[in-house]
């Protein structure tokens, strides 16, 4: 099994480019604003995709009485996450080593890649009811106190994923680098059991 | 150009245009329909679309520089230089004012000529652009990152100056000439003394290559003529300087008939690299003077003016080999030098003819001594020994002359309206279009350069008339567009410009579109009075000087409500604009200020002067359309009687 245990290994050290690369990024362009600003969401905090986007939404976001963009302190995820992802990635590359040398089987590998999609949904989840509550939990002495066409307060929250119209604004809510390379290596842990599975056969 | 020299010439076209023919000089006949249609393709930039080179063209009497865009002639910036700008506060503004300040004072105007951009290798290289102040002689320097006047050198010595500003091909020098020659030093004398004893100085100001900074290296003290316009040598005559000079009669008086009896004036040819060896040699004389030099630091936001005290003067029959006259026929105006550097193009404005200067057979006649004696000591060349050629134009009034990159000249002529082309080398007249109407300088990309871009030449006239709607006794001037990538010269666009321009530069877009600045950093900004968080805005009082630090962002000010002010106390407002996002100024106006508004840029501070007079609440407010809540964005000033013992107070964010 040591073509499985190698590919595992490999999947779960794909994870580490979450800690160089963005999770998601969120672009919002207007007709002012034909160089979109940008949010770069790593899972140590968020950044502004250019230098001074963070400053400049929060300052467009005081009109809708929106809440500033958490610093890494403000929120529990942004030193919660980091420990998860590098506990999943010690975890995988164990597995992997332990896979290789025979002494757990492939079913192992599943086992991983469930925890991990488990633990993603409920990362996603968590990030939902984050954007939920920054685009609907508003000041109430707001600039701009806009209704929908039945009376209830606009709500400002971007989409999870996709594209979503706020305002004069065009959000794009897409996975970034480091997500790809979690998905990329998620794949690979599946693929390491398949051929863990393959492999074990033969024998 | 000046009004007798204007008047002058429409005298002596009417006279000609009445006995010559064959210049088709009427109204425009046009093309047909079909050319017309693809003329407007040509110079049709879509919306959102970009030009493709940027045209920078002196304001003449507006003493700025204007930006436009080529092919379109779209105008996006008008950059103050040597005149008070309310628009933005430049030469009001606390910061700006030292810019304007000379050995005669605080300045407030001039008249601006010649554009000339940075080069390296001789061929631009978009870091700076330099325009020389006519009447209080002086030099600007203008970033091309943040397009704002960065540094003002006066010059002393000078008078009308106006062969200036040109760069060597690594920038080196900036070049200013006198076109009036004066005492030197100025002194109490009979004008009827002036020949033979005034001087005519050319300034040779050295750039630093980093900063950009200028100096005056040394000034040549030339015979009593006037120094008209000049173009550097390049190439193989890099290392030479050459103007026109006319006026070597030396005539102090109705100079228009006394200073046009020489049959040929002179090309002053000065080898400057010689001149700077026997100066770093420790040649020269360190002249007693008085001048100002203006520097504006885009961190401090704020300007600084020197008085310098002394310069290098160099008296050039000190110098062997140093300077040396060509003769020019007919009052020579442009003197032009072709991308390879061997052709000296002497443009006789009162005669029909261009005259062609070789260089290498300049040097061979300096090598076999073949002088023709000389003037003040300065040797004179034979004419026909460094003649290249002449230009039989059939036109009348050459001013000026560009080059393409295909071996073409292209020269104006004022007097018969019109652009002439011929070859270089065999000096044949290729083709001729009318200009609307008397054509001035015109302008060719990079065409003061070894490399031009030969697509467009931009014609700068003189007169506008009917070209536009009309709109009163004062008219812009007119500019048309001529497609030059055929044989023959296409008229393709015909644009009102801003102010007088004389002479242009342009360059391409890609050059330097990516190099312009967005914003200025606030956590570079040194001013004094900056304020980088509102929480910081803060008023100071000693004596009857008030300071206000105010910050300003989308969309108010803080403080914006001020008490404890009292009539007579001088009130300087130190704004800062807090964005850091492209495109968001500011605008801060008081009512009653004797000064102007200030338009403050992200990350920038300025300060205007206001002295209440008037006890009340007076208002101010952010003069530029902001953001939504722009009407919002004002506050209230309490003025109480001098003698009120009110204390100072102000608000802060939701106090």
């Amino acid at each position: 099994m040591k073509k499985a245990g190698f590919i595992m290994i490999i999947g779960s050290l794909l994870l580490l480019g979450l800690f160089k690369f963005p999770l998601w990024n969120i672009m919002l362009g207007a007709p002012q604003y034909p160089e979109p600003l940008g949010l770069d969401i790593y899972i140590t905090g968020i950044q502004g995709a250019s230098e001074f986007d963070l400053q400049n939404i929060d300052g467009l976001n005081h009109y809708i009485g929106m809440k500033t963009i958490p610093k890494p302190e403000d929120m529990w995820e942004f030193s919660v996450f980091p420990k998860v992802i590098a506990g999943m990635v010690i975890l995988g590359v164990l597995i992997g080593i332990l896979g290789m040398t025979g002494k757990v089987s492939y079913k192992w590998f599943l086992g991983w890649f469930i925890l991990m999609s488990i633990l993603g949904i409920l990362g996603m989840y968590d990030f939902h009811l984050w954007l939920v509550d920054y685009g609907s939990n508003l000041d109430p002495n707001a600039i701009l106190k806009m209704v929908d066409d039945q009376g209830n307060p606009m709500k400002y929250d971007p989409p999870l994923i996709g594209h979503k119209v706020l305002l004069n604004f065009d959000a794009f809510s897409y996975p970034h680098t480091g997500a790809y390379m979690m998905f990329i290596g998620m794949i690979l842990t599946v693929i390491a059991f398949f051929i863990g599975k393959k492999e074990t056969k033969k024998i | 150009m000046k009004t007798t020299f204007k008047l002058i010439m429409l005298l002596l076209s009417a006279t000609f245009l009445l006995s010559s023919c064959g210049n088709n000089n009427g109204k425009s006949s046009g093309s047909d329909g079909a050319l017309r249609s693809s003329n407007a393709e040509k110079v049709y930039v879509a919306p959102g679309e970009h030009d493709e080179f940027y045209a920078f063209m002196s304001g003449g009497y507006s003493g700025n520089l204007t930006v436009y865009g080529l092919p379109s002639g779209r105008m996006f910036k008008e950059i103050p230089v040597f005149s008070q700008f309310p628009t933005s506060g430049y030469g009001y503004s606390e910061e700006t004012v030292p810019m304007l300040n000379t050995s005669f004072g605080f300045v407030p105007w001039d008249d601006s000529h010649h554009p000339d951009i940075s080069q390296t290798n001789g061929e631009l290289d978009g870091r700076w652009i330099f325009i020389n102040g006519n009447n209080t002689p002086r030099i600007a320097r203008i970033s091309l990152k943040t397009f704002e006047t960065e540094e003002i050198i006066e010059v002393p010595n000078s008078a009308g100056n106006h062969s200036s500003s040109f760069v060597t091909e690594n920038t080196e020098y900036v070049v200013a000439g006198t076109r009036f020659s004066i005492p030197v030093p100025q002194k109490d004398m009979p004008i009827s003394e002036y020949k033979g004893n005034f001087k005519g100085a050319l300034s040779f100001i050295k750039v630093d290559q980093e900063t950009g900074r200028m100096a005056i290296k040394f000034q040549v003290l030339m015979p009593g003529f006037n120094y008209d316009l000049s173009h550097p040598g390049r190439n193989k005559s890099h290392g030479w300087f050459f103007f026109t000079t006319y006026n070597t009669e030396e005539a102090n008086s109705l100079l228009e008939v006394n200073a046009s009896q020489n049959d040929k004036d002179f090309i002053a040819a000065i080898n400057w690299k010689k001149i700077e060896e026997y100066v770093n040699n420790g040649g020269g004389k360190i002249m007693p003077t008085n001048y100002a030099h203006n520097v504006y630091d885009e961190h401090s936001h704020s300007a600084t003016s020197t008085m310098i005290k002394e310069v290098l003067t160099v008296d050039p029959t000190e110098i062997p080999g140093a300077v040396y006259l060509l003769p020019t026929p007919k009052s020579p105006h442009g003197c032009d030098v072709d991308p390879s550097g061997e052709y000296i193009i002497g443009n006789g404005k009162l005669s029909a003819d261009l005259t062609i200067h070789s260089f290498t057979k300049m040097l061979d006649a300096i090598e076999n001594k073949k002088f023709d004696g000389d003037a003040y000591g300065i040797p004179i060349l034979n004419f026909e020994d460094i003649l290249a050629g002449t230009v039989k134009s059939g036109g009348l009034g050459p001013l000026h002359t560009e080059f393409d990159d295909k071996g073409n000249a292209y020269t104006t002529f004022f007097i018969s309206s019109e652009v002439v082309k011929w070859k270089v080398g065999t000096w044949e007249v290729i083709d001729r279009k009318p200009t609307y109407y008397s054509v001035g300088h015109l302008m060719i990309p990079g065409g003061n350069s070894r490399k031009p871009f030969g697509k467009y030449v931009v014609a700068m006239n003189k007169i506008t008339k009917d070209r536009y709607l009309p709109t009163g006794p004062e008219l812009e001037h007119s500019a048309q567009l001529y497609d030059i990538t055929g044989d023959k010269m296409e008229l393709i666009y015909d644009f009102p410009t801003h102010g007088e321009p004389h002479y242009a530069a342009a360059i391409p877009a890609d050059l330097i579109k990516d190099n312009s600045q967005k914003i200025y950093r606030l956590d570079e900004n040194k001013h004094p009075y900056a304020v980088t968080n509102q929480s910081d805005a803060k008023v100071t009082r000693n004596g009857n000087e008030v300071h206000i630090s105010m910050s300003m962002i989308r969309s108010h000010f803080t403080p914006d409500n001020i008490e404890g002010i009292k009539v007579g106390d001088k009130v300087y407002f130190h704004i800062t604009n807090l964005e850091q996002d492209f495109d968001v100024p500011h605008g801060f106006a008081m009512i009653g200020a004797n000064t102007s508004e200030i338009l403050v840029m992200p990350g920038q501070t300025k300060t205007i002067l206001w002295e209440p007079k008037q006890v009340g609440v007076w208002p101010f407010y952010c003069t530029d359309f902001c953001s939504a809540l722009h009407q919002e964005m004002q506050g209230y000033i309490r003025v109480s009687p001098k003698e009120s013992n009110i204390d100072l107070s102000w608000s802060l964010d939701g106090e």
